[in-house]
């Protein structure tokens, strides 16, 4: 059977709806007065774009959002999808000290998106490109969170920047690959519209190598930003993986975002390869979608899972089912080539390593699978735009992770592509690095942010904090956990 | 059990709990309520002679943070119910309540009105009479209220006319909106007064709208000074009461108010020399329930002290409470951080560095031990404990309970008073105090 959408518009748009709603001026109001106000924050040290927290959530105090907005913008230009998207339980969230660490911390994501949201419906102006230009100009390739970042503070400071985007949108995965009900694909268009008022211009559906050469960007442009993200989902070479109800989870994802809810068509019995967050985005939303039973099939045990706990639990509140320690051997499909289920076995995976055990292998129905076994590398890609670019054993693009600076003097690059997949923030983070290095680059001059009120003073780093040197709260508890011992 | 029942200068109540005069004391129907609830006694909502008109937008608050009604701003005037119903409802609720404590609160303008409103008062069967000397707004423009309470000489003599009729025993409600409050608390002593109660409100602006520039409460575009109370108000109503209390001319009984919304509040007051206590605020934010965890909580308190009756905490701290010349300079404490509490907000260390005397480094934690937020590796507070001038700060503005405590340090010094340091540097017994660097 072919599968085929499942709910109606107001089922599947209520199925769909936001897991953590916009706080109520008043709830605000009661959480922001939850924070301490601590001097020198961990959670600014937590971020990766070290917003200001303490300052933003003190300003929603006294009712100056313009400024509060003005906080978090200057610091993250995507501030609003980050509010969003972020793991926040471990970032800043994560190194919150209200109570104990562990214990109940400030929701600084939610808080963060309150103020952003007020500011966009509020059409509230508070970021400014300056009026005088370095004359400069700068192409960013690659329209996703790096390429914003980097996009945004390159026009802050004066330069003319041009984003070149394959896609009919910019936003990239938080355009298309974010879970609906995390964040709506508008934010992300919203965000792309506050980067444009900043005098950015983007030529969306371009495609760099193709459309338009390497060479003539060389020739218009002073510098380059490369910000191209990762490429198709990974195969998983069994045979009957060609088949319409097998898909990659970006695609399903992307699919939702691009299409009404009550069209995407989603399977009765839906397995899920894979363990990590694109994962369970996935397997959550094939249920959300009316998906009968979904199932996370991971070839390893559950303590390997690499998706976050909080996401896991996620998952099982809402009904996904697990198979640890079991592989597909091949997917199985009637004679019409629809998809009838799969061919598992069993694995160990003690000391890392996978092993199929043999004479294990048993066969589960499903009519739809989706594959969330991470995304390709783009080194073709690379070698084919810069021949002479040098790429890491990794596949990513080598570069100055302070700078984002290549072995060629006028390319840069961040995000995904550079650091092998991260966080949205971490590519904001980096792109907003790459631009300082460009800046840095073209015009001799250094950046620093404002000055934080939270951190004035701080000997030795008036400005920073976890934009320079990020903690994380993963490494953090490790660390915690042996200095306790 | 404890015994909590009073008795201030001849009015006996079950317990020290009354409702202060205001809305909460206005009728027959709150005060069954309260008696129901367990007050143990009421001042009356004030009766004047004037007919009242009250505007309409009446309190303002004070909110800080999520709390709300910190502090309490009103420009209601004395009761708008006329004379003839209160004393109805008076006496039918003295009747149907015996054993608690009634009384009138009366403000009232010429002697012939005073011995006439008093005269009605014993009649209604009340236990005593409160003179509303106090409310500081409105009635004193027409020279009652705080226009008498701030002057002695008047209060004095207004409190001979009511002495002149009273057969019940007479408190004088003082208003806080004086330099001294003493002088009124003497004035009423010498007046015949049986008893004091204090604070009535202060004059207060709680804030201004800023969207149209009129103060809170806004009537019709303007706005007028109101009376200030509720929790914010307690320190001074405790600074009041003691000064009282401990002022041998004054000499009288003490009815505590200001503030007061628990039974930690009030034992703060009868600590201070109060009798009996009375509330306005806290009922107005919460209602009459409250004063079921008064009566307990206070009783629970007087049990665990081995009180047997408020006597015994009645006026325990008055003492404790002398003149600055009379406090040993060479006493010395310091603060000292549990790095086992410890989160690492660093509010201690900006508050001493910024606010204070600059006592607290930010220093690596080199093995030090971590408390349960800290992030390992950030840098952690560290008192330099000879520079620390004990100032308590940080102890104050630290989130966590008991992590920067404030510790005796022994000097090997004796006592030295201001008082002695100045004669015995005089006499040349002893060098100057080095300034501090
Ligand atoms: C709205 C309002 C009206 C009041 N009216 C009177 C009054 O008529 N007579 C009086 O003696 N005190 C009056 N007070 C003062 C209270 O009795 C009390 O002295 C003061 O509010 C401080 O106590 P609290 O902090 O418990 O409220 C009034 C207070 C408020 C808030
Ligand atoms: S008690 Fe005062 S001086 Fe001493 S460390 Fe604390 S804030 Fe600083």
């Amino acid at each position: 059977m072919p599968i085929s959408p499942k709910l109606g518009p107001e089922a599947a748009a209520a199925n769909m709806a936001d897991i953590a709603p916009r706080y109520t001026p008043q709830e605000a109001i009661i959480e922001a007065n939850r924070c301490l106000f601590c001097f020198d924050a961990p959670c600014i040290q937590a971020c990766p774009m070290g917003i200001d927290i303490p300052s933003f959530i003190k300003k929603i105090l006294t009712g100056n959002l313009t400024g509060s907005a003005r906080t978090i913008l200057t610091a993250n230009i995507l501030g609003g999808s980050c509010a969003r998207v972020c793991p926040t339980e471990v970032l800043c969230e994560g190194a919150c000290v209200v109570l104990d660490r562990e214990k109940d911390p400030v929701k600084i994501g939610r808080l963060q998106r309150y103020v952003v949201d007020y500011a966009q419906e509020n059409r509230l102006q508070v970021l400014k490109a300056p009026s005088g230009k370095s004359g400069k100009r700068i192409a960013v390739i690659g329209g996703g969170p790096s390429g914003l970042g980097c996009a945004a503070e390159l026009a802050q400071l004066g330069h003319q920047v041009v984003v070149f985007e394959k896609k009919p949108n910019a936003g990239g995965l938080n355009t298309y690959g974010i879970a609906y009900y995390k964040m709506k694909p508008e934010v992300s268009l919203a965000e792309v519209e506050l980067v444009k008022s900043l005098g950015v211009e983007f030529r969306c559906g371009v495609e760099v190598g193709k459309d338009v050469s390497i060479k003539q960007i060389e020739k218009d442009f002073d510098a380059i930003f490369l910000g191209l993200g990762l490429g198709k989902g990974g195969r998983l070479n069994l045979p009957g993986e060609d088949v319409p109800e097998v898909v990659e989870a970006l695609d399903f994802i992307e699919q939702i975002h691009t299409h009404p809810l009550h069209d995407v068509a989603v399977g009765d019995r839906v397995a899920v390869i894979g363990g990590g967050n694109t994962a369970i985005d996935a397997v959550t939303q094939a249920l959300r979608l009316g998906a009968h039973e979904a199932v996370i099939v991971y070839r390893r045990t559950r303590e390997e899972m690499p998706a976050y706990e909080f996401e896991q639990q996620l998952a099982r509140t809402y009904g996904v089912k697990f198979l640890f320690n079991v592989v597909p051997t091949e997917i199985l499909s009637n004679s019409k080539g629809h998809v009838t289920g799969l061919k598992l076995a069993r694995t160990s995976s003690a000391n890392g390593k996978v092993q199929i055990l043999p004479g294990t292998e048993f066969i589960e129905p499903f009519d739809m699978v989706i594959k969330a076994i991470g995304e390709q590398k783009q080194v073709e890609l690379f070698k084919k735009l810069f021949p002479a670019l040098e790429i890491h054993p990794r596949g990513v693009v080598r570069r100055n992770p302070d700078t984002g600076q290549t072995n060629l003097p006028n390319v840069f690059s961040g995000g995904d592509c550079a650091n092998g997949g991260r966080e949205v923030v971490n590519a904001v983070a980096e792109g907003k690095k790459a631009a300082r290095g460009i800046h840095a680059f073209l015009s001799g001059g250094k950046t620093s942010g404002p000055v934080q009120p939270s951190r004035y003073g701080v000997q030795g780093a008036p400005v920073g904090s976890g934009f320079d040197k990020p903690i994380r709260v993963l490494e953090l508890e490790k660390e915690y956990a042996r200095q306790r011992k | 059990m404890a015994d909590l029942s009073v008795n201030l200068a001849g009015i006996k109540s079950p317990n020290p709990f009354w409702l202060a005069s205001g809305p909460p004391s206005n009728s027959a129907r709150q005060a069954n309520r309260a008696f129901e609830a367990g007050w143990g006694g009421i001042v009356w909502k004030t009766i004047s002679n004037d007919a009242i008109v009250n505007t309409s937008s009446r309190y303002a608050s004070l909110n800080l943070g999520t709390l709300r009604m910190a502090g309490l701003n009103n420009i209601e005037l004395t009761t708008d119910r006329s004379p003839e119903t209160n004393f109805r409802e008076i006496a039918e609720i003295k009747r149907r309540w015996p054993d608690r404590a009634m009384v009138v609160s009366l403000m009232v303008d010429t002697r012939e009105c005073w011995h006439e409103f008093v005269k009605r008062a014993i009649d209604a069967g009340a236990d005593g009479i409160e003179c509303n000397f106090g409310c500081p707004h409105g009635m004193c423009e027409r020279g009652m209220g705080a226009a008498v309470g701030q002057q002695p000489a008047v209060t004095e003599k207004i409190v001979t006319w009511v002495m002149e009729v009273a057969t019940i025993p007479v408190i004088v409600k003082l208003t806080p909106n004086i330099t001294d409050i003493t002088y009124a608390a003497r004035a009423a002593r010498q007046g015949g007064a049986n008893a004091i109660s204090l604070i009535n409100t202060i004059k207060s602006i709680t804030q201004v709208n800023l969207d149209c520039l009129v103060p809170e409460p806004n009537v019709g575009g303007l706005s007028t000074h109101g009376g200030y109370c509720g929790p914010a108000v307690k320190p001074i109503a405790l600074h009041m009461v003691q000064c009282c209390a401990a002022d041998p001319e004054v000499g009288l009984p003490i009815s505590g108010i200001g503030g007061i919304a628990n039974w930690r509040d009030a034992a703060e007051f009868i600590a201070l020399g109060a009798t009996s206590v009375q509330v306005c605020t806290a009922i107005m934010h919460y209602g009459f329930r409250i004063v079921e965890d008064m009566i307990d909580g206070l009783s629970g308190y007087l049990d665990a002290k081995g009180f047997k009756n408020l006597a015994g905490l009645r006026g325990k701290a008055v003492p404790m409470v002398q003149k600055w010349e009379s406090l040993d300079l060479n006493y010395k404490r310091i603060a000292r951080i549990n790095y086992d509490k410890c989160i690492g907000c660093n509010l201690c260390y900006i508050a001493c560095e910024d606010g204070a005397h600059q006592s607290i480094d930010l220093v690596p934690p080199n093995g030090q031990g971590l408390g349960p937020g800290r992030v390992p590796g950030k840098p952690i507070p560290k008192i330099r404990e000879e520079d620390c001038v004990g100032c308590n700060l940080c102890a104050i503005v630290c989130p966590v309970e008991s992590c920067v405590t404030m510790v005796s340090i022994p000097t090997g010094k004796p006592k030295l008073t201001w008082k002695e340091y100045q004669e015995k540097l005089a006499r040349g017994e002893i060098k100057p105090i080095p300034a501090h660097p």
